[in-house]
């Protein structure tokens, strides 16, 4: 398969992406390891209620005949100049392409914490992408902690579906989180997002200490305002913020810089004929998304007059990310809550005492395997860099776990 | 309404459920057993930690990005 323009990520900023190319009547493939279109934030399920926006992008997306949608297909590896290896529950293939836009979209940051493996623990943004895709949470006890705004908008939809949301608990303090929203009036939609905030269980300045139970778990220790408290409850959803998907970047060899891949006005990368788009880029939700895809896949087509009037728009959406970083960085307390025999790496089994006192991950990794299961340390690698300041290499292929049969795709080595 | 067995069960999930879903509506909400012994249930919810891996018609999937279908043999304990 050979396309104009390819596209990773079919979130708010692939789709926008995609949609400002279109007109110019290019080729396109937009590939998402999801069942649908939509990414983390606009995804549809039997218990999402998609925004009118979000069904509006992807009507379009559906009707122009310029655009291919590959849904549930992943990139497992680069293969060759301008081309990608691509898997998808049926087959794998190689793709081709003239340009490349990377909407690769964030991860949640999840830390490890004792009890962190039980099942009934998952991520913050984790639990409400679970619940769009049905699972039942009804009359549920449910504690929410970590940090960020994805801890209100997890409580809306938990709530939403019948669960009794008991605490949400901010690690960042009452300050930062008083500052963040009386800057709010600046981006008028995202004040309603923040009602959030008046929930009876709202708590700064707080976070989980160990999660227990025999097998599933039944209680949550919590330090709250830095009091220890047990709160049984059936499930604990712990996120701690978002991190930029960066691996495929790393690997093509785009330049990283504050854990973002780095692009110029035009949302060019380093890398003649690559772009990236949205939180890639740097962490700042769907709207900086929206703007940075669109001028991407105006300037991918060479409409740089049409990238260049949304410039002002997306200065505004970078004041809004910038608020947010500040307001929600992460103190050290929440650094230091796994114990020496606490799982780190949950692929391979590894405890945190086996991977500290290593001089950086390839050390760890080598002396400990972690990083070397299945996740391929997305998990782990990701929680090594916050606790330890180690920075993972390029990865190297496959990305992710692929079928045999795929990479007999790749083009023979000369 | 898809018909899917798992774990040697038969289970009937909404149209659109994930098999994330559907391991709760039909089990204890696990999906796989670690190398030392743990059962693990689905974390991340976005096909990134692996977790939720569990074996489809004989191929290993990620629970949370595939939908339910029609005859769908899901285990969770191969």
């Amino acid at each position: 398969m050979k396309v104009d323009l390819l596209i990773i990520g079919a979130g708010p900023a692939g789709m926008a992406a995609a949609l400002a190319a279109a007109p110019s009547g290019a080729r396109i493939a937009v590939l998402d390891d999801n069942p649908a279109a939509g990414g983390q934030i606009w995804r549809d399920g039997p218990q999402a209620h998609l925004p009118p926006l979000a069904r509006d992008y992807r009507r379009r997306l559906e009707a122009q005949a310029n655009i291919e949608l590959l849904p549930a297909s992943r990139v497992v590896a680069l293969a060759g100049p301008r081309a990608l290896l691509v898997e998808d529950p049926e087959q794998g293939r190689v793709i081709e392409y003239d340009k490349l836009i990377l909407c690769t979209g964030a991860r949640e940051l999840l830390l490890p914490f004792p009890g962190w493996t039980l099942p009934g623990v998952t991520g913050a943004g984790g639990l409400q992408a679970l619940i769009k895709g049905g699972l039942p949470v009804a009359g549920e006890r449910i504690v929410i902690a970590g940090s960020g705004p994805l801890l209100l908008a997890s409580t809306a939809t938990a709530q939403e579906h019948g669960a009794r949301v008991l605490n949400i608990l901010e690690q960042a303090p009452w300050r930062a989180v008083a500052g963040f929203a009386a800057q709010l009036p600046r981006w008028p939609h995202k004040l309603v997002q923040s009602f959030g905030l008046f929930h009876p269980g709202y708590r700064a300045g707080s976070h989980v200490v160990e999660a227990l139970g025999d097998g599933r778990l039944e209680a949550v220790r919590v330090s709250i305002g830095g009091q220890l408290r047990e709160i049984a409850c059936e499930r604990l959803a712990c996120g701690f913020g978002l991190i930029p998907n960066l691996q495929l970047g790393l690997a093509l060899g785009c330049q990283v810089e504050n854990q973002a891949l780095i692009v110029d006005a035009w949302q060019a990368t380093n890398l003649d004929g690559i772009y990236a788009a949205g939180e890639s880029t740097g962490f700042g939700g769907s709207e900086k998304a929206l703007v940075e895809g669109a001028i991407a896949g105006h300037a991918a087509v060479g409409e740089r007059e049409a990238a260049q009037r949304l410039w002002p728009q997306r200065k505004r959406w970078h004041g809004f990310a910038q608020a947010l970083n500040e307001a929600f960085a992460l103190g050290d307390a929440v650094k230091q809550l796994a114990r020496p025999d606490t799982l780190l790496c949950r692929c391979e089994d590894v405890p945190l005492s086996a991977v500290a006192g290593n001089q950086g991950w390839s050390q760890a990794k080598m002396a400990s395997r972690c990083g070397m299961g299945a996740c391929q340390g997305r998990i782990c690698g990701a929680a090594a860099n916050t606790l330890f300041g180690w920075q993972p290499p390029a990865p190297r292929p496959p990305f992710s776990p692929a079928r045999i049969g795929t990479l007999l795709q790749l083009p023979q080595e000369p | 309404m898809p018909d899917l067995i798992l774990d040697g069960q038969p289970l009937r999930v909404a149209a659109g459920t994930t098999v994330a879903a559907a391991l709760m509506l039909g089990g204890d909400g696990s999906s796989r057993t670690s190398v030392s012994g743990q059962r693990r249930a689905p974390l991340c919810g976005m096909g990134v930690c692996q977790e939720c891996r569990v074996t489809i018609d004989g191929q290993r999937r990620l629970a949370c990005q595939t939908l339910c279908r029609d005859g769908m043999q899901v285990e969770s304990r191969p």
